[in-house]
């Protein structure tokens, strides 16, 4: 909670904000380390020893086939596998400094310092603005006037205040496939994260739609690290600074090759990562 | 045959079985309005019974409905939307516990009334001491419609769209938030067809209501004092007082009227909040 109203408090922000002093660096997102980490559900394995490094402010694609537990290891992330019965995590992941499967991490807090987004838009019944104005207020913030500025600043970072400024009250589910997406982009970044998780942001998008939220991810790069998983290699090529390449092996998700763009699409020696990108496989 | 006289036979088949459904309906209507249409006026509404109700009016029996109705609702609302909401929000829906629920809620739905009739006597009536009273009644009409609405209001709750939970987890908004704000508004029309459904069924209800509330045709002066219930009063000109076919069904015709206008009633109600809940609140 205190993420939310007193930035300033956060011990993370603080180690960022010295690192930025010293190094000089525009970013205050930390990296997003992932060592040997298991998804099973019951006893099928989703993704199996999954190590990847995404740099703070970086972005990194997650591609590879359908069923190959990218969306899995996304949601082991802030732990939305904590709410599939019969899930179990194992391996080691951190965020920045945070250690997101010890116990003793609270979820509050893991989970405010990243925004995620689905893979359909998932705008709640509300109205545009109480889709921002909803989660802040559930956190603490009260102040009328600072929630209308936020529910503004949020809707302008994601390029929709010009679009929806003349109709605040009206109902979020009555805009666009496109606006919705963005609005849940806004509805997550008005939580001020350091970290953002993209399912599959464009898959249930137009081309057009899909440019603008393409644009949008390429202008959030620096401020927020990002891991986004994404079918559209063209897409990852585009916009990823680095690429985790995902299988299947045996029935089971694993992780084939991770590197930067040019390591993974220009340069890669794997052989199932060349059939990939090259379009023979997958 | 061919395709176009497949489809012509299968229409008529269907309009046939409409009008199968309709007739009953239409010829029972057409019964009441013929015999209760004379009786119906205002005296008849607002009149007291007289001559065992051969003659006279019903409004001490609408005052009691009114009441147990009330009692009834007051009760198994809250507590059958408290058990859905926990069935269908916290508890885990493969445990044995919530299966378990479930399967008992399905059982005590196909209770006879009558059973549910002894039962209210036997519990409310001597055990608790209420007496035959409109307490009692309206007690024992809510343990017989209460697996209803908490199986309506778990199927309402549980059409809600997951995605939004999910949302809502990854947000870390509190699960209580997000019951008022988003859950319950968008489940309320699901959750007002089971309140109506209970309301038609207490409001026609008979057999629970002789052995609890009773059939003391005086106008109750509170909860605890017995009073007839206008199908209770239909059941008994029906069946005890030669001569009172034309007021039976006068009454009958009231109590249709009371069942549309509480069924408009509830629905239009939760169409209300759910808007006011879901829309702007402020500015």
């Amino acid at each position: 909670m205190n993420g939310i109203t007193q930035p300033a408090m956060d011990p993370v922000r603080e180690e960022s904000r010295e690192q930025e002093a010293v190094t000089g660096s525009q970013s205050v997102a930390p990296g997003i380390r992932i060592d040997e980490v298991s998804v099973f559900y019951g006893q099928h394995c989703a993704i199996q020893k999954a190590s990847l490094e995404v740099r703070p402010g970086q972005l990194m694609a997650l591609v590879g086939p359908s069923g190959c537990g990218k969306t899995s290891l996304l949601h082991s992330i802030n732990r939305l596998t904590d709410s599939v019965p019969g899930c179990r995590v194992s391996g080691e992941t951190r965020v920045g400094n945070l250690s997101v499967n010890d116990p003793a991490t609270a979820l509050g807090e893991l989970r405010t310092r990243i925004g995620m987004v689905f893979q359909q838009p998932n705008p709640f019944p509300l109205s545009v603005a109480d889709n921002i104005r909803f989660p802040l207020r559930e956190h603490g913030l009260r102040d009328r006037a600072e929630l209308n500025r936020r529910v503004e600043k949020a809707l302008r970072a994601v390029g929709l205040w010009d679009e929806v400024k003349d109709r605040l009250q009206k109902p979020a589910l009555g805009l666009s496939g496109g606006q919705q997406q963005r609005l849940c982009l806004a509805r997550a970044l008005a939580m001020e994260p350091q970290v953002l998780l993209l399912d599959e942001p464009c898959s249930a998008l137009d081309p057009i739609a899909t440019e603008t939220i393409e644009q949008l991810i390429r202008s959030l790069k620096g401020q927020y690290t990002v891991l986004m998983v994404t079918h559209n290699l063209a897409q990852a090529r585009r916009i990823a600074d680095s690429v985790t390449v995902c299988w299947v092996d045996e029935g089971c998700g694993c992780v084939v090759e991770s590197g930067s763009r040019e390591a993974i699409f220009v340069n890669s020696s794997h052989p199932v990562t060349r059939a990939y990108c090259s379009g023979e496989k997958g | 045959m061919s395709i176009a006289r497949r489809d012509w036979l299968f229409a008529m088949t269907g309009a046939v079985l409409v009008f199968l459904v309709v007739l009953p309906l239409a010829a029972m209507l057409f019964d009441l309005l013929r015999l209760g249409l004379p009786v119906l006026g205002w005296e008849f509404l607002l009149g007291e019974p007289e001559n065992a109700g051969r003659a006279g009016g019903i409004f001490p029996l609408l005052v009691s409905t009114g009441w147990i109705l009330l009692v009834c609702l007051a009760v198994s609302v809250p507590v059958g939307l408290g058990c859905a909401v926990f069935l269908s929000e916290w508890l885990p829906p493969q445990s044995t516990l919530s299966r378990g629920i479930g399967l008992s809620l399905d059982a005590l739905s196909g209770v006879p009334s009558i059973i549910f009739g002894l039962f209210g006597y036997q519990v409310f009536a001597i055990t608790l001491g209420m007496g035959f009273s409109i307490l009692s009644g309206g007690l024992a009409l809510a343990c017989m419609v209460l697996p209803f609405i908490v199986r309506t209001s778990q199927q309402a709750l549980s059409a809600v769209p997951d995605s939004y939970r999910q949302a809502a987890r990854a947000l870390s908004l509190s699960r209580t938030g997000m019951l008022w704000r988003v859950v319950l508004p968008s489940a309320s029309p699901g959750i007002a067809a089971g309140v109506v459904l209970a309301t038609g069924r207490a409001l026609g209800e008979t057999a629970v209501l002789i052995f609890t509330a009773g059939y003391v045709m005086r106008q109750p002066g509170s909860v605890l004092d017995s009073g007839r219930a206008l199908a209770v009063h239909i059941y008994d000109l029906a069946t005890n007082v030669t001569g009172g076919t034309g007021h039976g069904a006068a009454t009958a015709l009231v109590l249709l009227a009371l069942i549309l206008m509480a069924t408009t009633g509830v629905r239009s109600g939760a169409g209300l909040w759910s808007r006011s809940m879901l829309e702007e609140k402020q500015q």
